[in-house]
């Protein structure tokens, strides 16, 4: 059962307040982008590698159940067990039982956007189980009890000395500096205990080899790597779209998806694990597929597109939107451009309405996406599903909202030249009284949005269909 | 050439100087411009919105408007976008194969203002003269949905007694995003705020772009802070001459 999400436009605005968040995140944002603008101006068949991209993540989709019964087939060849699931609380319960029955009561986790996307730490939670979140970031936003502002960086609104305090409160680490050294030491001394003793790890899945069997995925710290190698059992839980065909197709990934997430031209530790092997790593292996709404995504035809995204979360780094709300404005999981077309099609349209509209459809997450999502061709196109939603189950509140009547009222006004020039005339006489030194304001109701901020300029006092046919006629 | 004028609602309306110039210019270069009278709202806003059913009638005005016309010309790159990028999705989504076809066809003879000088007439010098400090913000729509690269700047460029100089950030959106900039004004404004510091670091007197919109949202911002700075439309530099000068 989905809830719906707070109001974007109700919430964004204490964000965009937050001094520190902004100062926050206009500096990473900003690093970062200049970096990933370098390293992919050096590729000269960057657009090529996009529309291959484009190409192979279409393909898997148009051909998901053969993909996935494929990797099935091959991950059990290779000593694996497979699970469905077709909600989060079926993939939630599916792993729950596993860690159970192994009789463990902590697990550590390697980083995962489907984890989260499932709260399966709220479930293990619930069972007994301390899920312990083992990269860096992740480890501060669970210590700090917070939720995650953005995909590949979760503590991005954090700073070094509010992280400090953080540990010194969480790990008993009373004489830590704000040197990020001392930090990444604190954080080890903890982990390290945790990889050594706990049984059970966690990881999501970045790919997914269907003629293979192989799981990959990439990081950053190498603690992911701990997780995935050091305990007995490993268990995977994956989106049934994170399938690539063949492992050649890395050739593609591997090469756009480090230079759009963290600038890199390589991720530093790049793991990847087939089945499970004799005295080698975890001697017992499941893959957790999760459909969760993903088969839905697919029915529609201008929206599947959302399920090429490989979470590099370049679109976050760019939105100018984001840049200034952060990603608590967005009360979902998945932050930025990507949640805005991605939440709102997992939950329903009618628990995260407002999502598509944040944003001033400006395109830079298009022409960054490492597979080419028309994000802003899908924003307008769950526009007009909100819209549709109002129109067929909205309440009687909603159907009085002065956007709602304006929009269509002037639709029918616009349609008809006649009607259009009498409304021309009309406004030009109504405008009288707001008007000062050639200026509006101050507008009411709806548009007083636009007179909070910013002037307007009044309406001259000809159209120019009007200056034309006066032209016109003294020809 | 016989160029029919896509006035758009809001030029014709509240912006008719910048609709102006674009006669001057076009008739400075010795072609014939015309003006379909029926046409009125190409549906941008209420498309952007989610009112998509809504905009069927205003399609199938502004295809009944131009279906004649030889060339199509707009001082409005968001509005031409609006046409070339979602004309078509409004056809197959809403419509049917009849209006798909009108749509294409109107597409292939479709162009914004600079776009049909540069790329598609070859002139970067229209003869102007502007002797004043000026700075240029590609629009997102005009550079991301049309992109029509440095047309407009190719233009300014020939411009006589200008002095150009390059906005920081330039690529950054304003803010404005239609209905955006009243549905979420805050975030709008933020970003707007970040559009006119860099505008303000340049000491350029003229902000101008190819898309009145966005103008209208910069110039709204920098009247309510006094800054004394004004927002032009590039076909307004472009109409100004030495004989006759546009005063701002």
């Amino acid at each position: 059962m989905s809830v719906k999400l707070p109001m974007f436009e109700k919430t964004a605005p204490e964000n965009v307040q937050n001094s520190q968040l902004r100062r926050n995140l206009g500096k990473v944002t900003g690093a970062i982008r200049v970096k990933r603008a370098r390293v992919v101006d050096e590729m000269p068949d960057w657009e090529a590698l996009r529309d291959a991209g484009y190409a192979l993540k279409t393909k898997v989709l148009r051909n998901l159940d053969t993909y996935l019964l494929e990797l099935e087939a091959s991950v059990t060849r290779v000593g694996g067990k497979v699970h469905w699931a077709q909600t989060a609380e079926e993939a939630n319960k599916i792993v729950t039982d596993l860690v159970k029955g192994h009789g463990a009561t902590e697990v550590i986790k390697v980083k995962s956007m489907t984890t989260e996307e499932t709260r399966l730490n709220d479930a293990l939670a619930a069972s007994g189980i301390k899920a312990i979140e083992t990269d860096l970031a992740e480890l501060i936003i669970k210590l700090a009890n917070e939720e995650s502002s953005h995909i590949l960086v979760p503590a991005i609104h954090k700073n070094r000395s509010e992280i400090r305090e953080l540990f010194i409160r969480t790990l008993g680490e009373p004489d830590l500096t704000d040197e990020p050294a001392d930090l990444a030491g604190a954080a080890r001394r903890y982990l390290r205990k945790k990889f050594l003793t706990v049984p059970v790890g966690i990881s999501g899945a970045n790919f997914a080899v269907a003629e293979t069997g192989t799981i990959a995925v990439v990081e950053s710290e190498g603690n992911g790597r701990m997780c995935t190698t050091l305990p007995k059992v490993l268990i995977t839980m994956m989106g049934i779209e994170k399938i690539i065909p063949t492992w050649q197709d890395f050739e593609v990934f591997m090469q756009t998806l480090p230079r759009s997430s963290t600038a890199e031209r390589m991720n530093p530790y790049n793991s990847f694990w087939t089945g499970v092997h004799e005295a080698d790593g975890p001697q017992e292996f499941h893959l957790v597929l999760v459909d969760n709404g993903r088969t839905e995504v697919l029915k529609d035809e201008i929206g599947r597109q959302t399920l090429n995204c490989i979470r590099c979360s370049a679109c976050l780094n760019v939105c100018p939107v984001y840049e200034r709300t952060g990603g608590h404005a967005y009360h979902s999981v998945y932050p930025g451009p990507i949640g805005a077309i991605l939440t709102p099609q997992l939950k329903g349209i009618e628990n995260a309405s407002s999502l598509p509209y944040a944003s001033s459809l400006c395109g830079a997450c298009y022409e960054v996406c490492p597979v080419k999502i028309n994000i802003p061709e899908v924003l307008v196109h769950l526009r007009g599903r909100a819209v549709t939603h109002k129109k067929e189950h909205g309440s009687f509140q909603d159907k009085l909202n002065p956007e709602f009547i304006g929009m269509q009222a002037s639709a029918k006004v616009f349609a008809n030249q006649s009607r259009y020039e009498s409304a021309q005339k009309m406004a030009r006489m109504g405008q009288g009284i707001v008007v000062k030194n050639g200026y509006i304001n101050s507008l009411p109701g709806y548009l007083s949005g636009w007179t909070a901020m910013r002037d307007m300029k009044a309406l001259p006092k000809e159209s120019f269909r009007d200056w034309w046919r006066k032209r016109e006629g003294k020809k | 050439m016989k160029v029919s004028l896509f006035l758009t609602c809001y030029h014709d309306t509240l912006f008719p100087e910048a609709l102006k110039a674009t006669v001057t210019v076009l008739e400075r270069l010795g072609h014939t411009v015309d003006v379909p009278m029926q046409q009125t709202c190409c549906g941008q806003m209420h498309f952007n919105t989610g009112y998509q059913i809504e905009c069927m009638p205003l399609l199938d005005n502004m295809l009944a408007a131009f279906d004649s016309a030889e060339v199509v010309v707009s001082p409005s790159a968001s509005c031409v976008g609006m046409m070339r990028e979602y004309y078509p999705y409004l056809a197959e989504q809403h419509g049917n194969h009849e209006q798909a076809q009108r749509v294409e066809s109107l597409n292939a003879k479709t162009f914004e203002l600079s776009e049909f000088l540069v790329n598609k007439l070859g002139i970067e010098d229209v003869g102007a003269y502007y002797p004043h400090r000026v700075t240029f913000h590609p629009t997102c729509h005009s550079t991301r949905m049309l992109k029509i690269g440095d047309a407009p700047l190719k233009l300014l460029r020939k411009v006589r007694g200008i002095d150009l100089v390059e906005l920081g950030a330039k690529e950054e959106c304003c803010g404005f995003g239609g209905t955006f900039s009243i549905k979420n004004a805050d975030t709008s404004m933020a970003m707007l705020s970040s559009k006119i510091k860099n505008i303000m670091n340049t000491g350029a007197e003229i902000c101008t772009a190819a898309d009145t919109s966005c103008l209208m949202h910069i110039g709204g911002g920098l009247h309510r802070l006094r800054t004394g700075i004004k927002t032009l439309h590039l076909a307004e530099i472009l109409a100004s001459t030495e004989e006759h000068a546009h005063v701002s």
